[in-house]
């Protein structure tokens, strides 16, 4: 692998007329990598990306993709990157093999389209026309279209969005294999759990910024093993608790409560949503969070400890 | 530019393949102009002179239907569900892409305009063409003119439930009023000013002149003028709104 990064991302700016969707990003992705930009919806992954993919132009600031700017969509480029857009169709009335034969034929090195259709999965389909795929099977057929044209850079727009569990990690396992052959992979996702499976490393986006970047481990994004407990005390006011232990937690709240003869009500037990990670992570690096409550100070311990 | 001009025949190939597998377009562009052209046909056998009027109005209607309303449902349906998107992210030269395209719906016209030669000729008493130049010469011009204009109407319509609407407000009543099924002459002088305001009409009349009446290219250089004006309205107007993506929600 070259020195250069792949990708490199230096206070991209993209405004909307008076939205600023984009307000200053940096990242870089080395070759090789699969990098996760994360975060919720409207948080600018898309638009990020789609700056990247040369869909849009940037209000400012220097992105280089394989060398090149993206803007003015060089051919030299999209030659050597694949896309996998959030949701795109493909004609209705070719089969898989028609397509993916005629997409082969616009790169200067493309896969064998059989081997394609294989690594994709979609063996059995080779010959059914698009329109009567599957929802899983066209998505990967969307895969399959990425690949065929052997890019070195492969982009994924949340990926998994909309799947049952089973085709996640059918498409994780895909992501891995473009991994193992020392693909570049800049993946969009909104799951913590994504991220985490398949990511070297994540960038966590929110409001049009980078709020961290790192490891995925080293962003407490593996702190899936909090609970919040809340329930409803005596005197009605609500209670919330956050814990990596919610089994001890649960036994004493219960047994304090069956001694006093109390009912918990309005019990419940959840787990953090990604919407609290991220505030929890921009009180951390805002330094400006509400604080307080002892349940805040708890998660935040978690999140920056893992 | 080889390189260019293959990729473009492949996506004409790859279009002509997708045309005749689609079952409404096939029966929309194709079979209904000449369904028209029997039925309208049958019901005028015996008059030649309405015949006269009727096979190059269907031929004018081909033209309409192959390019100005394929092209606008096709672009929408394809701008809508992503496949323009899709594309633009691929090596794919604009120009190879669209060529292929382009190419697929005149292909459909020239079809069109030779079978209704060799019906009219076969079936409806009229002779060979009286002047092929001319009848190439308005071929052309309107393909041009309705394709263009077909792609830009595809810009104003909203998503592709809606296509057919836009379309069929503009293709049923175009047809009604521009000599089509009878002779223009006879309408109502506001409906004929109308008319006259519009390609289709002038379109009709200059097809008239190549296969029936002799009325040869430099008389009607008034008819290809106005159709030359649609379509350099119409290229302007499909290459300014041209849009890869559907619109955000």
């Amino acid at each position: 692998m070259s020195g250069a990064p792949a990708i490199l991302v230096r206070d991209l700016r993209k405004s909307y007329g008076e939205v600023e969707a984009v307000r200053g990003i940096d990242f870089e992705v080395d070759s090789g990598q699969v990098f996760g930009l994360l975060g919720p919806n409207g948080a600018g992954k898309t638009t990020t990306v789609e700056i990247l993919e040369g869909y849009r132009r940037r209000s400012g600031g220097i992105v280089s993709v394989l060398g090149h700017d993206p803007d003015g969509r060089p051919r030299a480029l999209r030659e050597r990157v694949g896309i996998v857009l959030q949701s795109a169709a493909i004609y209705r009335h070719v089969t898989v093999r028609e397509a993916l034969g005629h997409w082969a034929a616009m790169y200067p090195h493309p896969r064998d389209v059989e081997a394609t259709i294989a690594l994709a999965g979609l063996g059995d389909a080779a010959g059914v026309r698009a329109q009567r795929l599957s929802g899983g099977q066209q998505r990967r057929l969307d895969l399959a279209l990425a690949l065929v044209g052997d890019p070195e850079l492969i982009f994924l727009d949340e990926p998994t969005t909309g799947f049952d569990p089973a085709a996640r990690r059918a498409a994780w396992d895909a992501v891995r294999a473009l991994a193992e052959l020392g693909k570049t992979v800049l993946l969009t996702t909104h799951y913590l759990d994504e991220a985490q499976a398949l990511c070297d490393r994540v960038a966590i986006v929110k409001d049009g910024r980078i709020l961290v970047e790192g490891r995925p481990a080293e962003l407490g994004v593996g702190a899936s093993g909090r609970s919040r407990i809340t329930w409803r005390d005596a005197s009605g006011e609500l209670q919330t608790r956050v814990t990596g232990a919610p089994t001890a937690l649960l036994h004493q709240l219960t047994s304090a409560a069956l001694a006093r003869g109390e009912e918990l009500r309005e019990l419940s037990v959840s787990r953090p949503s990604l919407e609290e990670v991220y505030l929890e992570l921009t009180s951390e690096l805002g330094a400006a969070g509400p604080g307080g409550a002892g349940a805040d100070d708890q998660m935040r311990e978690e999140v920056t400890g893992g | 530019m080889a390189d260019a001009l293959a990729l473009a025949w492949r996506q004409y190939r790859l279009e002509r393949r997708m045309f005749w597998r689609n079952p409404t377009a096939a029966f929309f562009n194709f079979l209904l102009p000449l369904l028209f052209l029997f039925l309208f046909g049958a019901v005028f056998a015996g008059s030649q002179a309405n015949l006269n009027v009727v096979v190059p109005g269907i031929a004018g209607l081909s033209v309409v239907s192959t390019t100005f309303s394929a092209l606008a449902m096709n672009m929408v349906f394809l701008r809508e569900q992503g496949v323009l998107k899709r594309l633009r992210g691929t090596p794919m030269p604009t120009g190879a892409y669209l060529g292929g395209l382009l190419s697929s719906a005149v292909t459909n016209a020239a079809v069109q305009l030779v079978i209704v030669v060799v019906a009219g000729r076969a079936f409806f008493g009229i002779g060979w063409p009286e002047d092929v130049a001319e009848l190439a010469v308005f071929g052309a011009a309107g393909v041009v003119c309705f394709a263009s204009l077909g792609i830009a109407l595809a810009h104003a319509i909203p998503n592709f439930d809606s296509a057919p609407a836009y379309v069929n407000a503009i293709f049923l009543p175009l047809i009604f009023i521009s000599g089509v099924f009878y002779d223009a002459d006879d309408a109502p002088a506001f409906l004929r000013d109308i008319a006259q305001a519009l390609p289709l009409t002038h379109l009709v009349d200059g097809l008239s002149g190549a296969l029936v009446t002799g009325v040869s290219l430099t008389d009607n250089l008034s008819h290809l003028a106005v159709v030359g004006l649609w379509a350099a309205a119409g290229v302007v107007l499909a290459v300014r709104g041209f849009s890869w993506e559907a619109r955000r929600a």
